[in-house]
């Protein structure tokens, strides 16, 4: 049985800031939510489900929060899920809305994913003491950065590649009016000169810690044909392995190549460099571009920093890599994922504005989380797909 | 001896939140000794009021003042109060429909024992001394048995230093156990010892041990004593201070893998300038004096080097 | 819609699990259980999903260590709700509905014991006027019991007649935790504990685990002789507000039951872990008279968080699995006094 046609029909973001003081967690993801409503021409009436999306329930200190914030988000007297898959979960979340259409369950489903960091420090939510055990690492960044300097070993790559990666989304993040860092100065030697956190990850190589939310509406055929550019889902995949295991590969984990490799054979791509228009990866520190690259099977393994020093991952580049600024421009966690795919849809409606890749027709969002052993991806077009 | 370890964990935060505008005002008002209701598009007064309408799903922009007065409209006794309810002694947690309002508010109702509660029964706000815009201004309602009905009256100007935010600490305790392979990894520590256990089914050595091997699925079980030296296949330099943060940066995170081991585990290199720890350093356990020993990997205050020369790359290159 | 069937199920529950939060130690003898039970092994799972709370552990991404109950080398189809199980089992039959798969392993844990159950579900509440107050689990289903009481809609003896039967149903059930031994009478003159509750009225604090598998077509066939084949399945949420609801009722429940359909049922599970919610759940599901409610037990014999609703749809697929009954109807719940509702309604065919 094939699963029916589905198309994002409405995306919706907030201003991403360090800071949204003057809402609620409701009104933020209201604003999310009431933009892809507008973006997609329908009402909250007309939505038959909403999938809620976001990372753990400590970075808020709220218990499954979608209960409380039902009503507010109009969920009332609907169907209602909360997924929660680690970093990947803006993705994932998108992705089961997206099964509720294929499933043929229902036509009109909205999604939102957010997360208010402000409200208390992702550091200390991420770094509760395990009795009996040390902490060590020092949040995220302390997590990546072995695993980084791992790459930078095995692939013999130059060290000023991260800082490309970084001074080339902050300047994407300036044609992005909802990005949370803006700062036209940021330059190769600017990120350079920053301060060393996490040797060999330098401060301005390092995502921001923000309060934001995004959302869209997936609809079905039928309902699709109202829309004057719908974004069509080509494939999606989902894949998880272990935290820790046994000579896992944490540089290029298995995981993200067979959902690569299970995601272009879906959407009938064989050579993904040639046949993605625009691709919106979730590089949370600067060097997970070019580790994702190659994991996706853009590049050959060892090449991937090859690409992006040449400029090939830049808006006018062979393969334009988070034109919205990124994660390193953005990272409302929960909703960091559903920024990559929402992202992708907007560049294939033709409607990402300033940061809009001419003529783009296939995208992929992209989404990874906990230590790199949860991936969330999809590809949409601007074609309803033949397969 | 339990078959398990356990442990006391407190996991605690000040939540920072900000109300947003409806919120907001409610909680204004309660700082000011007023309660202030939403009027939604039925035409129901509800406190406190609800940020969007339940059918028009717009931001509620109409509201109300109503009294501190009101009546019960279901009550539960609560015998055994937990921490960071209202009342520390028995009480009873009640719905209070507040004259001019539509739909009850949940609070504490400060009584001695369930005989004195019953529904309908008249009952007025106790405002809490000290009061910052926050739920808790209310401290609790008490009874007012003759207390003469109130109603909704036009909310007049709050005033114009509004509740923005508000600060709610949540701390809860929780009792850790570690699962019986940890448990078994944890007590060897403690008599200087690091023990690994080995997959039946892959055959590679876990350190510490696991209930599941992740390859698997098959609980690791043939015990292994561990080497005390080891290689550092890769490692940070942790150079930023965070909450929570127990060890003074900038130091040295490394995996080590210990020889004898397949999964390298995550610890500290010290005895060594940080910018010149290296892949492939061999490392070899340098542990605290004894008598500060105990159920913990801190037993091992932390890794030092051996002065051998480095691991050739290709001996550890398949464990990054 | 494929025809998918409930052809897999296991559980534990207990008191207290001394264990590791992550149950993964729980998690593996049950998968265990589920392939023998359908002769496959992990590599004939086509999807997996799972349901857990943070906030029940203690701590962030509380669910990432279980996948290594699964053994995941290679990397699994694989994904995760913070809710009860019961909706792990639902997105799981979604995915089985798009055609990417065939088969699912759904998997709910939870070791409630940890910490202050009551007090810790006190963080579902809104977090600015709620929360600060504390109002734990058991306060607001007594203000729901008394609500009907005082409407005349059922009374104590009602209540300890629920429960009477519950715990006389429980000692057939060797997974119970608390059963047996007691008449209406004998309950009723137990004190008050959160008055107008008594303990009894009260599911016990309980830690365990369950895993279920779902198969379409002739997949199901192919392992199970009489699968139980879901008829119906479906979900709503009421809002949270303890003042705007009518608290005797439960619109969301009502919905999904008729969404799913409840003709011809003979047997229901029905996920009410406080006395007088099982009368609610029972007018709200349109149920009739001669339909066996909770031939478990139901939760007042144990209800592991985050797995009591998997249980119920898993005891309801048994009674179809044994013969026993031809259409039966598992129902969870989530939130504060039956906020969330899922319903799921299943047959044997001959």
């Amino acid at each position: 049985m094939a699963k029916q046609p589905a198309a994002i029909v409405g995306v919706g973001q907030t201003h991403h800031r360090a800071k949204r003081e003057d809402v609620s967690m409701a009104g933020l993801c209201r604003e999310a939510i009431d933009r892809a409503l507008e973006d997609a021409n329908l009402s909250l009436e007309d939505i038959d489900a909403i999938v809620v999306g976001k990372a753990p329930d400590l970075f808020e200190g709220v218990m499954m929060p979608e209960l409380f914030l039902a009503e507010s988000l109009g969920a009332a007297g609907k169907p209602l899920l909360r997924v929660h898959t680690a970093g990947s979960v803006g993705g994932s979340t998108a992705i089961v809305a997206s099964s509720l259409v294929q499933a043929g369950v229902h036509k009109r489903v909205l999604t939102v994913a957010y997360e208010k960091q402000s409200e208390s420090n992702a550091m200390w939510a991420l770094s509760v003491p395990v009795p009996f055990n040390m902490p060590v690492h020092a949040g995220a960044g302390g997590y990546f950065a072995p695993h980084v300097r791992s790459y930078i070993r095995r692939s013999g790559a130059p060290t000023h590649v991260g800082a490309i990666v970084a001074a080339k989304d902050r300047q994407n993040a300036l044609r992005n009016p909802y990005a949370h860092l803006r700062n036209p100065d940021t330059t190769v030697e600017s990120v350079l000169a920053s301060q060393v956190l996490w040797d060999p990850i330098r401060y301005d190589e390092t995502c921001p810690s923000s309060d934001g939310a995004c959302a869209m509406v997936i609809v079905d055929e039928d309902t699709a044909a109202a829309s004057p550019n719908p974004a069509w889902i080509h494939g999606t995949v989902m894949r998880s392995e272990a935290t820790t295991a046994a000579e896992r590969d944490q540089v290029n984990p298995q995981a993200g190549r067979d959902a690569a490799a299970y995601l272009w054979k879906q959407a009938g791509i064989t050579d993904p460099l040639k046949e993605i228009d625009a691709a919106e990866i979730y590089v949370p520190f600067s060097w997970f571009e070019p580790m994702w690259l190659e994991n996706l099977g853009f590049t050959a393994e060892g090449e991937g920093w090859k690409l992006t020093e040449s400029g090939g991952t830049a808006m006018d580049g062979a393969l334009p890599v988070n034109c919205s600024g990124g994660v390193l421009s953005s990272n409302p966690i929960g909703a960091s994922g559903m920024l990559r795919f929402g992202e992708a849809a907007l560049q294939v409606r033709g409607a990402a504005g300033e940061h809009q890749v001419d003529g783009a027709r296939r995208a992929l969002g992209h989404a990874y989380g906990g230590g790199s052993q949860f991936f969330a991806m999809w590809v949409v077009g601007a074609d309803r797909p033949t397969n | 001896m339990s078959r398990t370890l356990s442990a006391p964990v407190t996991v605690a935060f000040d939540y920072t939140r900000s109300t947003g505008p409806v919120l907001g005002r409610f909680l204004t008002g309660l700082r000011d000794q007023r309660v202030v209701g939403g009027r939604t598009s039925e035409g129901r007064v509800v406190v406190p009021p609800p940020e969007f309408d339940p059918v028009t799903h717009q931001q509620l922009d109409d509201f109300v003042e109503v009294a501190d007065t009101g009546t019960v409209t279901s009550w539960t006794w609560v015998p055994e109060p937990v921490a960071g309810q209202p009342l520390d002694r028995p009480f009873a947690f009640a719905l209070v429909t507040l004259d001019g309002a539509d739909a009850p508010i949940v609070h504490a109702l400060d009584v001695a024992s369930p005989d004195q509660v019953r529904t309908g029964m008249r009952v007025r706000v106790r405002w809490a001394a000290e009061r910052v815009g926050a739920i808790t201004d209310i401290a609790c309602f008490e009874p007012a048995e003759d207390a003469p009905t109130g109603s909704a009256t036009e909310l007049g100007d709050l005033g114009d230093n509004p509740v923005t935010g508000v600060i709610t600490p949540v701390e809860l305790d929780y009792q850790y156990a570690a699962s019986p392979e940890e448990s078994a990894f944890y007590r060897a520590i403690a008599e200087g010892r690091i023990i690994g256990q080995r997959c039946p089914a892959c055959g590679k050595v876990y350190v510490p041990p696991r209930s599941a091997c992740p390859a698997d699925g098959t609980p690791t079980t043939d015990e292994v004593e561990l080497s005390q030296t080891g290689t550092v296949t890769t490692f940070c330099i942790v150079n930023v201070p965070f909450l929570g943060q127990r060890i003074t940066p900038p130091y040295v995170s490394a995996y080590v893998l210990l020889d004898g081991a397949d999964i390298a585990f995550l610890h500290l290199i010290l005895d060594i300038p940080a910018e010149e720890v290296r892949m492939g350093m061999r490392v070899k356990a340098v542990w605290k004096p004894r008598e500060e020993w105990g159920t913990t990997i801190e037993n091992i205050s932390h890794f030092s080097p051996t002065g051998d020369p480095d691991a050739d790359y290709d001996t550890y290159k398949h464990h990054l | 819609m494929r025809d998918v069937a409930v052809v897999g199920f296991a559980q534990r529950q207990m008191e207290e699990f001394d264990g590791s939060p992550t149950c993964v130690e729980l998690l593996v003898p049950l998968f265990a259980e589920c392939y023998e039970q359908t002769g496959w092994t992990r590599r004939d799972i086509g999807f997996w999903c799972s349901g857990s709370s943070d906030y029940l552990a203690g701590r962030s991404f509380s669910f990432v260590q279980a996948v290594d109950a699964i053994g995941v080398i290679p990397p699994v189809n694989e994904s995760h709700v913070e809710m009860d199980a019961a909706w792990a089992l639902y997105e799981a039959w979604l995915k089985i509905q798009t055609g990417e798969v065939d088969t699912a392993l759904v998997y709910g844990f939870g070791k409630s014991s940890a910490g202050v159950l009551r007090r810790t579900l006190a963080l579902q509440l809104d977090p600015y006027t709620m929360t600060p107050l504390w109002p734990d689990t058991v306060s607001l289903a007594g203000l729901q019991a008394r609500a009907g009481i005082d409407a005349g809609l059922w009374d104590e003896r009602a209540m300890a007649e629920v429960a009477h039967r519950s715990l006389t149903d429980a000692e057939k059930n060797e997974y119970a935790i608390r059963k047996g031994g007691s008449s209406v009478e004998e309950l009723l003159a137990r004190p008050m504990y959160a008055d107008p509750l008594r303990k009894h009225d009260c599911a016990p604090v309980t830690d365990g685990a369950a895993a279920m598998v779902l198969a379409a077509g002739d997949k199901a066939r192919e392992v199970c002789d009489r699968p139980a084949w879901i008829t119906g399945f479906s979900h709503y949420v009421d809002p949270i507000s303890m003042g705007t609801r009518d608290l005797t009722r439960s619109p969301s429940a009502a919905r999904a039951a008729q969404a799913a359909g409840v003709d011809g049922v003979e047997v229901a599970e029905l996920h009410a872990p406080f006395s007088h919610q099982e009368l609610v759940l029972r007018r709200e599901l349109g149920l009739a008279d001669d339909v066996a409610v909770n031939p478990s037990g139901g939760a007042l014999a144990g209800n592991p968080m985050f797995t009591g609703g998997l249980i119920r749809l898993g005891e309801a697929a048994r009674k179809v699995w044994e013969g026993e009954a031809t259409k039966v109807l598992g129902h969870a719940t989530s939130g504060p006094a039956l906020q969330q509702n899922i319903v799921c309604t299943m047959e044997g065919r001959n």
